[in-house]
């Protein structure tokens, strides 16, 4: 597969990701958690439980339920953000929790909720992978037992160039496409997958197998630091 | 929780079926169900189109409004897809303004139009900065049998397809007249897929729907473009299986594309 050779704004090749720093277990009230800076964007995510489902008339006596909330801080955008949820937090939130509890073994906790709460404190693009990212780490770190990570990016299309990882300049480019997409790194199955923008078949796959790419370095990223985690647990 | 039985029962035979290689209502598994479309049925509606496909019935309406541009792009007009689940189409759907479902689908049936540029925004700038078009498509779900995306995207595009943009006169909408149709540059449509146990199943149905492990919808245009993609429910997709959805959404939307034009009285 040929990866263009061209240079980006920031100077980044186009399979290059942005510089991704991760770590679990940051907060003490929460089961588990984590802090994710990537690039520009800075997330921190909260996850409690398995917890009881209330009131009592949500619970499932088959399965957990996943309760994913995605929301961005007012500051965390050039213009002041209207703190009231929009109808963009509402969808990512939905889908988001979907692609998580497809690697959670939900059927192992009846009647239980497990409440992810994300808060975007700072962006630049890609803020719904940058937290799926760090969502799946926090899972992980409350020791809730998955099929598999979730490892997350966004690919698509700017200037001519297939590229990962769209800074907002980028996805503001006259051909700009946005594929933010996240699998299951061990299985390859997609489990997150949006788009948005004009596009054929052809360099659909190309951006797709560059994402692709780009999950496994995130994987080992989000290894490292449930790894450091562990370490530092055993320690105490 | 005898709706809930009834629906396990409905699952396991979903699931028993398909292990045969057959379909719940026999469909063949990349068939749509019958499509019905009804094109401006609504006089007070600037563009409309209720659409059913098999039992799944869809209205949806076009309306122009007037208002400010966005900052960002002066001398373009807006676009503003709602959609309503009515407690009319379903049990399960309840009073009250859009929940997630409603918001996810209107966002999904929002981009596969914006996204192929169907719309051309420049052309509907009145007074650059001041005053633009604003083009308001209501999706209502009124039976929920099954795939609501491509039914409210197929009623939308068809509405689009014969709306009229209203007559201006001294800066205001003058009612019952308009200045002409509002032309399309892209016919883009959802495709939407569901995944039942390693079986990829085309325009799933309720009982489909309920059991379901993952859904998928594309939107293509009619010059093999993807405009917006949209995987959605717990489930994960294999990339083979992504790939093969994308090819029979290029075939099965050119069908429903042609169905579409044949109800609004063309070629």
């Amino acid at each position: 597969m040929l990866v263009s050779k061209a240079k980006r704004p920031d100077g980044r090749k186009a399979d290059e990701l942005r510089e991704i720093k991760i770590e679990a277990g940051v907060l003490n009230r929460a089961d588990g958690s984590c802090y994710l800076e990537w690039g520009q964007n800075k997330v921190v995510v909260a996850v409690y439980g398995p917890r009881e489902a209330l009131p009592k008339h949500i619970q499932n006596p088959n399965k957990a339920l996943v309760n994913y909330i995605y929301r961005m801080a007012t500051f965390s955008v050039p213009e002041r953000k209207n703190p009231k949820p929009g109808r963009r937090e509402i969808e990512i939130s939905k889908v988001c929790g979907e692609a998580l509890e497809s690697a959670i073994f939900v059927e192992r906790f009846p009647n239980t909720t497990i409440d992810i709460f994300v808060e975007i404190l700072d962006s630049n693009a890609g803020t719904r992978v940058a937290a799926l990212t760090a969502a799946a780490v926090a899972l992980a770190d409350a020791g809730i037992p998955m099929r598999d990570l979730v490892s997350a990016v966004s690919v698509g299309r700017a200037n001519g160039e297939i590229i990962v990882d769209l800074t907002k300049e980028e996805e503001d480019a006259e051909d700009a496409v946005d594929i933010p997409m996240a699998i299951m790194p061990n299985t390859q199955e997609f489990v997150l997958l949006q788009m948005d923008g004009i596009m054929s078949k052809e360099e659909w796959s190309k951006a797709i197998a560059m994402g692709q790419k780009a999950c496994q370095q995130i994987y080992k990223l989000q290894r490292e630091a449930l790894r450091k985690r562990y370490l530092a647990a055993e320690k105490e | 929780m005898n709706e809930k039985v009834i629906w396990d029962l409905r699952i396991e035979q979903v699931i028993e079926k398909l292990k045969k290689g057959k379909r719940i209502d026999g469909r063949k598994l990349d068939e749509y169900r019958p499509l019905e479309i009804k094109a401006a049925f609504s006089q007070n509606a600037d563009g409309s189109a209720w659409v059913k496909l098999g039992a799944t019935e869809v209205v949806c309406g076009v309306k122009f409004g007037l208002g400010e541009p966005y900052p960002d792009s002066p001398d373009e007009g807006a676009l503003s897809v709602n959609a309503e689940l009515l407690p009319i189409a379903s049990p399960v759907f309840e009073v009250g303004p859009p929940n997630e479902d409603a918001t996810e689908l209107a966002r999904v049936v929002d981009r596969g139009i914006r996204e192929a540029k169907a719309i051309d925004f420049k052309k509907l700038c009145i007074e650059e900065g001041e005053k633009v078009w604003i083009v308001f498509i209501d999706i209502y779900a009124i039976n929920d049998d099954g795939n609501l995306f491509d039914a409210s995207s197929i009623a939308a595009l068809t509405a689009l397809l014969n709306a009229r943009i209203p007559k201006l006169e001294d800066g205001e909408i003058v009612k019952k007249e308009y200045s002409g149709k509002l032309k399309l540059g892209k016919l883009p449509l959802l495709t939407t897929f569901a995944k039942i146990s390693n079986f990829i199943l085309l325009d799933p149905c309720l009982a489909e729907e309920k059991s379901k492990e993952g859904r998928f919808s594309v939107a293509t245009t009619e010059d093999k473009k993807i405009t917006a993609m949209q995987k959605g429910e717990v489930g994960a997709f294999k990339l083979k299986e992504l790939e093969n959805c994308i090819d029979l959404a290029f075939e099965k939307s050119a069908a429903v594309r042609k169905t579409i034009k044949e109800s609004i009285g063309e070629d």
